[in-house]
Formats: C-alpha cells, structure tokens, sequence
C-alpha cells in the first residue's frame, strides 16, 4: 500500500483517540472511538492481517459500538445523591 | 460489599421502556428488516467459508448476532423474541461449549490427544475427519459467541 495513504490512516486514528478521549459528550466518545477501532482495522489491513482486520472490524466497530450507547443509556444526566 | 447491596435499591425489571417497544420511525423498520437477513447471510457465509478465507467461526458467530442486535434495536427487544429467545440465550451458550469441549473429550477418551480429530469414532477417511471435526467445532464456537453476545445486550437493559 502507498505510504500517503499508511499516513492518512495514521493521522485519523490519532486524532480519532485524542477527540475520543478530550470531547465531553459521551455519545461523541462512543462514536469517535468506533472511528479509532475502524481506522485501525484498515491499518491491519495494510500490514496484511486480512484475519486480525476482520475480527477488529466486526467486534470493535460493530458490536462494542451498540454496547457502548447501551452503557449510556443507563447512565443518567444528573446524579441523584 | 454487603453494605453496598443494602443501600442500592433493586434494580426495576427493565431499565429503559422504550427500548421494549419498536422505535416510531418506520424508515428504520424498514430498512433494518431488510438488512439484518442479508447480515446473517454474510455471517453464514463467513462461518462456512472460513477454512478459505478469512473469517471462522468466532466472526461468523458476531455477525449473526450483530443481525438480531440490529432486530432488538430497532423493533425492541418485545417483539425480536421469536429470532431468539432471551431466556434460550444462555442455554445455548452453554450448549456450543458443550459441543466444543465434548468433542475433545470424545476425541480423548477414544486414545488421542485433546482435540485430535484423527480418534473420532466416527467412520471417514482421516483428513475428512478432520475436515468435518474442524467444522464441527466452528459449529459450537459460532453458537457460544453468538449467543453469548446477545445476552449480553440484554442483560445490560435488564429486558
């Protein structure tokens, strides 16, 4: 693969993990991190690990996604003590 | 620990109502009602094409969850019962490590190694046997992970 494209991909996960972890909305959180997880899959891919891409595009950007917005779910705007 | 339990009231039977009933927009019934069989599919596909290709059962068995999470999302948890069952769930959990472990255990008793396909007394040519027990255990691995995934979902909404 061209390295610009290597590059690309190296600039969104980072910035993707230092949104994801600085932004106050936790369902940004959530979805930013779906980001990371994808950006990731494609550089697995790029290194060549057709088996570990797929698993990390299946669990983390698929399924992690829908239980992170269950997680918030359940959380509550304010606090109730 | 004790005194922790004591103050948190239980919880209520389902932590959000409106998760149980079908969203109002008919856009994402339709929609989703279309694409879960088509991911369940490719999940399918997955698991039976992975001695190929990329994929197995482990993959396979997450994508045939993620149709019937993307089911439970949309048409809510109530009526997404008859795809799968929430009280069958973890049963069939425990079956797929059943089949998983109880086919190494066959295999063991019957003199080889944990998993040594060749001792299965079952009568085929020895690299079909493989073949077929390798696929055998992608069955109960792609059952447990599946299943388990989904119960997951539902036990975090209490449902």
């Amino acid at each position: 693969m061209p390295w610009p494209i290597e590059f690309l991909l190296f600039v969104i996960i980072t910035v993707a993990a230092v949104v994801g972890l600085s932004v106050r909305n936790l369902l940004a959180a959530a979805v930013t991190f779906n980001i990371f997880s994808f950006m990731s899959a494609s550089i697995m891919v790029s290194l060549g690990a057709i088996d570990v891409a797929f698993t990390e595009a299946v669990v983390g950007a698929g399924v992690v996604g829908v239980y992170g917005i269950i997680a918030i779910l359940l959380t509550s705007r304010k606090s109730r003590d | 620990m004790s005194a922790y339990r004591k103050e948190t009231t239980p919880p209520p039977y389902c932590i959000d109502e409106r998760m149980k009933i079908p969203t109002e927009s008919p856009v994402l019934h339709v929609a989703s009602r279309g694409i879960a069989p088509v991911i369940m599919l490719i999940g399918l596909y997955v698991f039976f094409h992975g001695h190929y290709s990329p994929g197995g059962g482990f993959q396979g068995g997450v994508l045939l969850a993620a149709g019937v999470l993307l089911l439970r999302m949309t048409l809510g948890v109530t009526q997404s019962q008859k795809l799968m069952p929430t009280t069958l769930t973890l049963k069939l959990s425990a079956v797929g490590a059943l089949i998983f472990a109880g086919t190494g255990l066959v295999a063991l008793l019957c003199g080889g190694n944990f998993l040594d396909y060749h001792f299965l007394p079952v009568w085929f040519e020895p690299v079909y046997l493989r073949y077929y027990g390798i696929l055998f255990i992608e069955v109960g691995v792609t059952i447990t992970v599946m299943t388990t995934l989904i119960a997951i979902y539902d036990d975090l909404l209490g449902c």
